[in-house]
């Protein structure tokens, strides 16, 4: 019988020939992650209370990303013991405020195809669009992921998620990821990992695949994965990392799925996430006159150079809506850079954008992107809950960064196929 | 393992951001925070919540973030054991590091908020004592029975590093 490449993955990881759905298996770990938030402040300070050393310094990762940037003591004060707590453990892979840590991730070179990893936040499914097997998980499992370099896992059952056809111009990797949420809802594939795949995913860029993985946790996934190919193999290289063989990591032809699920890509309209939950998706156009006071390109979701590559398709030689305000947070420090010397923030500048710096910031209620009472926000991000991005009175739609750009121009709620 | 108390009974979706607001978590000791646990759904439940409570929801429970705020704030609040019809994966297995189990339930929807209940994890039984009534439920898995009578992962490790030295 064979394997999909997640079952390879976590047979490899526990010592084993095969693994099946429903075992319970203790798996070594190739990399551990964690932030600010998750790390020093709260899984650092119960490993200093066990009084032992991080099993493999060379597999910890630690990026501070949630409380930087921010003009407020208490999150100076996160700053800080994050800081101290790296130097005192003489932490080496510590990658300080260049942005959110599930792009900063494989951006610095520390994912590849294969890699069983665990990370200390829900959105750590994101590796997966590398082939690499990792899941999110609370302070104290990760804590004792840095005691002993292991964790029990339950093998889940695949999901395989394909895509067929082509996405239209103006419909996104956000969008088919919005799509199955409406229709499968957030808890659609509780504990069951999903592998997309299909021409539209093979036809996606390597980042806009990571959309998908990314919200794999807005679908109720243990994880979301991909098969690497050509593209994942490209990117990973301009990212450093080389010598990478896609051929070692894909699913065997006679592999068990529970569950093959289409999604007609050709057909496929942008996606509009209503408050209070992403799974409120819907076609864009039933959405009329939703009025929007901001407009925000961020988060590990949908603010990646590919990303603001969309917003700027849309934006070019226009200008955002009097009475709405548009702001735009770029994943990392490195992909705003890059953008910037390419010219494409340059183009959402000119459109009337305000740049903030990277971090998790708006996406979880934080710094200059956080919603006022009574707001109506549209943003590129992965959860619209009451009282995430702003007070409870606010209101958030999720969409595409094509969608959001698009709505910023318009302001209201604007279908993007009709701007580009 | 028994634990009897009143039920603080919740619908689908409650999601860590409402068990764990952000205002709560970028203060300077969240630790202190619980009283903001649902504050934006039952202002009364971090008030009122007493040592022993059972938590109670039904679809979906702790989705979103993977902050363990969430069920440790429900721990501070009071509560010992959280019945839902689904759980969130990461929720579920930070309650049970954090020694408060987290047992499915497809009945919850018979329950109503303070329903005096006994939950027996052994048997996989909730007593509902006021309605007279009978649920099943999960019983605790074997591999973390172990670590909740350790009283959490953390405890489990300890034992465990102690063992080794």
């Amino acid at each position: 019988m064979g394997q999909t490449i997640s079952e390879k993955i976590l047979a490899r990881a526990s010592g084993q020939e095969t693994v099946k759905p429903g075992d319970i298996v203790t798996c070594q770990v190739d990399l551990a992650m964690v932030h600010d938030s998750s790390g020093p402040r709260t899984s650092g300070k119960k490993l200093d209370e066990l009084g032992v050393p991080v099993w493999d310094m060379s597999k910890l990762v630690v990026i501070s990303d949630h409380y930087v940037n921010l003009d407020d003591a208490a999150a100076k004060n996160v700053q800080d013991i994050c800081d101290t707590w790296c130097e005192t453990h003489k932490v080496q892979n510590f990658i300080r405020n260049q942005g959110i840590c599930h792009i900063v991730l494989p951006q610095e070179g520390h994912v590849k195809p294969g890699m069983f990893c665990v990370g200390a936040d829900s959105h750590s499914t994101t590796a997966g669009a590398f082939g690499a097997f990792m899941v999110g998980v609370g302070a104290t499992e990760i804590t004792g992921v840095m005691a002993t370099g292991e964790i029990w896992a339950r093998v889940p059952e695949n999901v395989r998620m394909e895509v067929t056809g082509n996405l239209k111009p103006g419909v996104a990797g956000k969008d088919v990821i919005l799509k199955i949420c409406g229709d499968h809802g957030i808890m659609g594939f509780g504990y069951q990992v999903v592998e997309f795949c299909g021409e539209g995913v093979t036809n996606m860029s390597a980042q806009d695949r990571m959309t998908l993985t990314n919200m794999a946790a807005e679908i109720g996934a243990k994880t979301g994965i991909i098969a690497p190919d050509a593209k994942t193999v490209e990117l990973l290289a301009a990212w450093g990392v080389t010598g990478i063989d896609p051929a070692e990591w894909q699913s065997d032809a006679d592999a068990v799925y529970a569950k093959h699920i289409k999604i007609d890509g050709d057909a496929l309209a942008p996606q509009v996430a209503a408050p209070s939950s992403p799974e409120n998706a819907d076609d864009v156009g039933n959405y009329k006159n939703v009025k929007l006071n901001q407009a925000y390109l961020g988060a590990c979701t949908g603010a990646k150079l590919e990303d603001l590559r969309m917003a700027a398709q849309v934006m070019k030689g226009k200008k955002v809506a009097s009475g709405t305000r548009f702001l735009v947070a770029p994943s990392t420090v490195k992909m705003r850079e890059l953008a910037a010397a390419e010219g494409t923030l340059g183009i959402l500048e000119e459109a009337g954008a305000t740049i903030l710096p990277s971090g998790c910031g708006g996406c979880i209620g934080l710094g200059d992107a956080r919603l006022a009472e009574d707001a109506v926000g549209i943003s590129s991000t992965n959860r619209n809950f009451v009282g995430r991005a702003g007070p409870a009175s606010s209101k958030l739609y999720l969409a595409s960064p094509f969608t959001v750009a698009a709505s910023a121009v318009a302001g209201e709620i604007a279908d993007p196929r009709d701007m580009i | 393992m028994i634990q009897k108390g009143n039920a603080w009974k919740y619908g689908s979706n409650i999601d860590t951001d409402l068990l764990a607001p952000i205002s709560a978590l970028t203060a300077a000791k969240p630790e202190e925070q619980y009283v903001q646990c649902l504050q934006d759904v039952d202002p009364n439940f971090a008030k009122s919540c007493q040592v022993g409570d059972v938590f109670v929801a039904e679809d979906n429970l702790g989705i979103g973030s993977s902050r363990e705020w969430a069920p440790q704030y429900l721990r501070s609040c009071g509560i010992r054991v959280i019945l839902a019809k689904s759980f969130a994966r990461i929720f579920y297995r930070n309650c049970f590091n954090l020694a408060v189990p987290a047992l499915v339930c497809t009945e919850t929807h018979k329950i109503s908020m303070g329903d005096e209940l006994e939950v027996d994890m052994e048997k996989g039984e909730v007593r509902n004592l006021t309605k007279g009534e009978t649920y099943a439920c999960d019983t605790v898995p074997a591999h973390l029975m172990e670590m909740v009578n350790d009283g959490g992962l953390m405890d489990h490790l300890k034992k465990r590093f102690k063992k080794a030295s």
